[in-house]
């Protein structure tokens, strides 16, 4: 899922500038399941930029929204009505839910409340790891089910370097070694040999550093093809 | 120098040829200043020439920026000492890498180290971005591919003159899992790589098992297996390199033995406790280049005394290995 961390209140209040009617837009999907950017999260903001502004002596009018997924058209369509009202828009969703807005709504600005963090696996409550960082060209198949681009500090392809140490990575002692990890399980399989074969370079034309990346399904399209 | 002929050498360098000699080698490391002074150079090559057959001039190392690799291998040239570029994937994607390399080449330099790097969360550039677009084996066989076939990495002819270096590696043996260290040793021969330099040792039992499986495994036929030692400073540089570096093992030993050399000297003697830090860190040194003469598979010693390349010449000379012989 997609994981994110609420801007502290400072940063928010300095991105609210001087709006006096501002709707706190929270979605019911990702950041909701991390405890960001939810109902439950929008009201808590809510109130604490209400209290805050007031504090400052710049009261801000509050408004609060959820909808199920800020990241569609369709969730997000119906408060088109309510936007004129309001100077900004402040989203508890994801980057993507942030530019939908913006991109649905062009006449007024959409802002950011979270830090969209990463891709992550809940692995118990209250803590988040990250699994994936989308390089468009998945290694799991040859990694034994563990992600060396998410996982390992420097991205390596062909082993653990010289700082992995009783299983933690050179970086921090909390972060476990993604190629400890991968040795282990090709040990557990009594596979090694698969970890000896070099692998080439990566092509990261189907990550990031290729441009935004785009998938078209026509078997999917409903409009014609451009 | 860009028309010396190799002659059968795959680079010409003065290390590929001691190394090929079969004579006990010797390499040192040298540290770029933080500044843009070529003046620094010099006077660290200094303590070097003729002591060491090449020089690592490292690059960005513990990332730190410095003065670059390939800028002071051309100043180290000047002194009359040969250099070994070091190469990290963490600062350069492949382009930067390869045209770098045309660049050392075409400047002389003819020993190069294929590293992936420290991580920049170590550095003094905590926030930059790291590239990591190649790993260290995937620049290995690069290099190799660029030297023997002539290409570039996306398959291009290279035109006109090709880069002929010695390859180079580091190989830590202290480092986990200890199973696999021997055949990541094995993906770098294969990827290419002519010699390689390992870690500082202070745990030699456990060096000595790694060498027994590398021998077993017949490696040693295939690479140079250079050991890396460094003299220690002080008590307290011996506790921080077994207690907080990643990635290094320092026995016990090593901490008691520089302890042991202050202990009849009073605190208010500062420089006498210095210097019996000091020579006893060169004395291990000494004893530990001894020790691995007898190590089957170990084709010399690289001796890693960054800040303090003074002590490499008493090193050497203590170990009975100066003046170096001539290939
Ligand atoms: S290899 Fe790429 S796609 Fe697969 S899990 Fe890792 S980052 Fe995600
Ligand atoms: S210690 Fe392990 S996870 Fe960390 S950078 Fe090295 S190989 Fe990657």
């Amino acid at each position: 899922m997609i994981v994110g961390e609420q801007k502290s209140l400072e940063e928010i209040l300095g991105l609210l500038g001087d709006a006096k009617k501002v709707l706190v837009a929270g979605c019911g999907t990702c950041v909701t399941v991390c405890f960001a950017g939810g109902e439950k999260e929008v009201g808590i903001l809510s109130s604490a930029l209400r209290m805050k502004s007031e504090l400052d002596g710049h009261p801000i009018a509050v408004d609060e929204v959820t909808v199920q997924r800020q990241c569609e058209w369709e969730y997000i369509d119906p408060l088109k009505e309510r936007l004129a009202e309001y100077d900004v828009v402040l989203s508890l969703a994801c980057g993507i839910g942030v530019q939908a807005m913006n991109e649905r709504f062009p006449n007024i600005i959409t802002l950011p409340g979270i830090n969209t963090t990463s891709l992550s696996l809940p692995v118990e409550q209250g803590v988040w790891e990250e699994r994936c960082q989308a390089c468009g060209d998945c290694v799991l198949g040859i990694t034994f089910g563990i992600c060396p681009i998410a996982r390992c500090s420097k991205q390596l392809m062909n082993g653990p370097c010289g700082g992995s140490q009783n299983g933690v990575c050179e970086v921090d002692p909390s972060i476990p070694c993604a190629w400890q990890l991968i040795w282990d399980r090709a040990n557990m399989f009594g596979q090694m040999e698969r970890l000896l074969e070099v692998q080439p370079p990566k092509n990261w034309g189907q990550s990031r550093d290729g441009g935004p990346r785009k998938i078209v399904r026509e078997d999917l399209r409903l409009t014609e093809r451009e | 120098m860009a028309e010396e002929q190799t002659n059968g050498f795959k680079s010409g360098s003065n290390l590929e040829k001691m190394l090929r000699s079969g004579n006990f080698t010797v390499t040192g490391e040298l540290g770029p200043p933080q500044g843009a002074d070529p003046k620094e150079i010099a006077h660290k090559a200094g303590f070097l020439k003729g002591v060491v057959e090449a020089v690592n001039i490292t690059d960005n190392q513990t990332a730190i920026v410095r003065m670059s690799s390939i800028g002071s291998a051309v100043l180290t040239m000047a002194a009359g000492v040969e250099p070994t570029v070091q190469m990290t994937c963490r600062d350069r994607n492949r382009l930067a890498i390869q045209s770098d390399l045309l660049g050392a080449y075409a400047v002389g330099a003819r020993n190069l180290l294929c590293l992936t790097g420290d991580h920049q969360c170590f550095g003094n550039h905590p926030t930059a971005k790291n590239v990591h677009d190649l790993d260290s084996i995937q620049l290995i066989r690069m290099v190799k591919n660029m030297r023997d076939e002539g290409i570039f990495e996306c398959g291009d002819a290279i035109k006109g003159e090709v880069p002929r270096f010695l390859i180079g590696a580091a190989i830590n043996p202290f480092a986990d899992p200890f199973d696999y260290r021997p055949y990541r040793l094995a993906k770098k021969v294969a990827a290419g790589v002519d010699f390689v330099q390992t870690q500082l040792i202070y745990d030699m039992p456990r060096f000595r098992e790694f060498m027994k499986r590398v021998v077993d495994m017949g490696l040693h036929e295939k690479v140079y297996i250079l050991a890396g030692i460094g003299p220690i400073k002080s008590v307290g540089a011996a506790r921080y390199m077994r207690d907080k570096v990643p990635g290094m093992i320092v026995q016990d030993v090593y901490v008691e033995r520089m302890q042991a050399s202050i202990a009849n000297i009073p605190k208010e003697d500062k420089a006498g406790r210095r210097d019996a830090q000091q020579n006893e860190g060169i004395k291990m040194c000494i004893e530990q280049i001894q020790e691995l003469r007898e190590i089957e598979g170990v084709a010399g010693v690289h001796i890693m005394a960054i800040e303090w390349e003074e002590a490499v010449r008493p090193i050497v000379e203590g170990a009975g290995l100066l003046p170096r012989p001539q290939v």
